[in-house]
């Protein structure tokens, strides 16, 4: 039996996760279909039938599924699951609100995060914070699995033609009505796809003093990272979080600066191919991980830093 | 209105993990544990919503071996009424649990379940959602702010994008972040006062609900460690580095 992905988009195009949890779908079973769900989605329902990996689009439109809740998404996805093995999604917020809501309709243990197939029952993942590796085998006959985006590169974007069959939508669930959504809008790249990022910790001080980092991210064409710390203490907004319980990233650089690093922090970055730490305190953890490490005043470095770039002929970006 | 607010036993977020060299998981003797961060949220939450005034009980459930019970009674020191501990041995997983939570729920028809958004041991992040689907109650998941008007709640929820406002009606799950609130800490007259708050035990086997494990755990292992780096003297030092050496700006 085939593998149902979940489409991730936000009705006018696929979100890039997508293609992360497409290319796990492949590596699960080559037969790859995938469902899209929202309310005039026929454009990012397009660039999902051309996705070479996919071999059929099933898209389900309805007023009710314009905000992606939840407790409407998984009626359909629960009766759309009796033709297959698997049902797989992305384990960010949309994917973890989303699949146990399946998992429970279907009596099936949820494999929750993986970051490695390692064959059709059996996949590796994280646990505690990501200080240890599960090996696990589900015996369910049906498997419902979210992925760690980071850990599976982005399928190709183009060159297929799937299928695109209309499934007619469920009832409505009235219990949950959506209210609004204030996304935070930014020209830097997305932080859990973006090549470089630059984050903040406690050791910001302030909210204000985040532009020393925001200057350095424009320089370098980074995303805005910031530790759980600098989040809770209200000097950036919650989609900024790096951690456990915020996004996970793995960047080509990640620059800390003013984390001490928590291990729920490096939960969130401890993959990033180089790390740099600038922190006052020598003995803060964040260096027991950092590739290159600077024990400086950050009020100091940090503009230092920015004049060092300056010099620079050229900037990867 | 009722509060059920479910709590687990990890082990404490402050705890450096050690696994077990013949890796069937990891080091849990004569380590400390902890109530799961984000349940003393949700237990900090029915708690403040009592006091205002607009809930009647809040009722602190685990589900878990005999020690699981310290986290009720941890509870019951911040402001819970009183305790019900599922006692059963070994790990479940996270349907089973919901399966039990289903079973509490129809003995004791709250109007809410509130929980941690995720636990800290297994990081799966699903009893809350799950626990919603077999009830077919609404779901406010990651939940940093909650407003309850009459027999609805207006929760915002924090997702990748930004906040979301969503509005449930009850009866209805919330799973807490950590910022919903800042958990209070349990002062020693309350420490006292707990130890006389009742605590429901049951046996997970007299509900009459299947927990048997569907998932293996083959091997639990060290994730791959990190090469120790350099410290580098000054800005310029890092700067070249990053550019000639890890060529990576």
């Amino acid at each position: 039996m085939a593998v149902l992905l979940i489409a991730e988009h936000n009705n006018k195009e696929l979100r890039p996760f997508t293609l992360n949890a497409a290319t796990a779908a492949s590596q699960i079973d080559s037969d790859v279909h995938a469902v899209i769900i929202g309310q005039n989605s026929a454009d990012a329902a397009k660039q999902l039938s051309e996705l070479p990996v996919v071999k059929k689009v099933l898209s389900v439109e309805g007023a009710h599924y314009e905000n992606f809740t939840a407790e409407n998404f998984a009626p359909v996805i629960v009766k759309l699951a009796e033709n297959y093995s698997h049902i797989v999604c992305s384990a960010n917020t949309f994917g973890k609100n989303l699949m146990p809501r399946i998992a429970a309709h279907l009596d099936t243990s949820q494999v929750s995060d993986i970051i490695k197939v390692i064959s059709q029952d059996t996949f590796l993942r994280p646990i505690y914070a990501g200080n240890a590796f599960a090996t696990i085998k589900s015996n369910d006959a049906k498997k419902c699995v979210t992925i760690r985006p980071t850990s599976f590169d982005p399928c190709e974007s183009t060159g297929g033609s799937a299928t695109i069959e209309k499934v007619d939508p469920s009832e409505e669930f009235s219990n949950t009505k959506f209210i609004k959504r204030e996304e935070i809008k930014s020209d830097r790249p997305e932080l859990g796809t973006a090549r470089i990022v630059v984050s903040g910790g406690r050791g910001m001080q302030s909210g204000d003093n985040f532009k020393l980092i925001t200057e350095i991210a424009d320089k370098l064409g980074a995303a805005i990272g910031a530790s759980r710390a600098a989040v809770d203490a209200g000097y950036i907004s919650n989609d900024h979080q790096v951690g456990q319980t915020g996004k996970v990233v793995v960047p080509d650089l990640y620059i800390a600066v003013g984390i001490s690093g928590a291990i729920q922090h490096l939960a969130g970055m401890k993959e990033s191919k180089v790390i740099v730490a600038i922190n006052k305190d020598g003995e803060a953890p964040i260096f027991s991980v950092a590739d290159y490490g600077l024990e400086a005043d950050l009020f100091e470095a940090l503009p230092q830093f920015m004049e060092e770039l300056n010099k620079l002929n050229t900037i990867q970006k | 209105m009722k509060i059920l607010v479910a709590v687990k036993r990890v082990i404490d977020y402050n705890v450096q993990i050690r696994v077990k060299e013949d890796g069937t998981g990891v080091v849990t003797d004569n380590v400390k544990m902890s109530t799961n961060p984000p349940d003393d949220n949700a237990i900090e939450e029915a708690v403040k919503i009592k006091e205002a005034g607009k809930a009647t009980e809040v009722v602190a459930v685990t589900v878990g071996e005999e020690k699981a019970q310290e986290t009720v009674r941890k509870a019951l020191a911040v402001g819970a009424d009183r305790g019900i501990h599922v006692k059963v041995d070994g790990i479940l997983e996270p349907l089973a649990v919901s399966k039990i939570l289903q079973k509490i729920v129809d003995k004791e028809q709250p109007d809410l379940v509130f929980m941690g958004k995720q636990a800290i041991d297994d990081d799966c992040n699903q009893t809350g959602q799950m626990l919603s689907a077999l009830l077919n109650w609404p779901q406010a998941t990651f939940a940093s702010k909650i407003n309850v008007k009459d027999n609805k709640l207006e929760v915002t929820r924090e997702i990748d994008e930004g906040l979301e406002t969503i509005e449930i009606n009850v009866p209805a799950i919330v799973t807490c972040d950590l910022r919903l609130n800042e958990p209070r800490y349990a002062s020693l007259p309350n420490i006292m006062k707990a130890k006389k708050k009742p605590i429901e035990e049951i046996a997970a086997s007299d509900l009459g609900v299947d927990v048997s494990p569907r998932l293996e755990q083959l091997k639990v292992e060290e994730p791959p460690k990190r090469k120790a780096g350099i410290k580098v003297a000054n800005v310029a030092e890092l700067v070249q580095k990053l550019k000639n050496e890890a060529k990576v700006i």
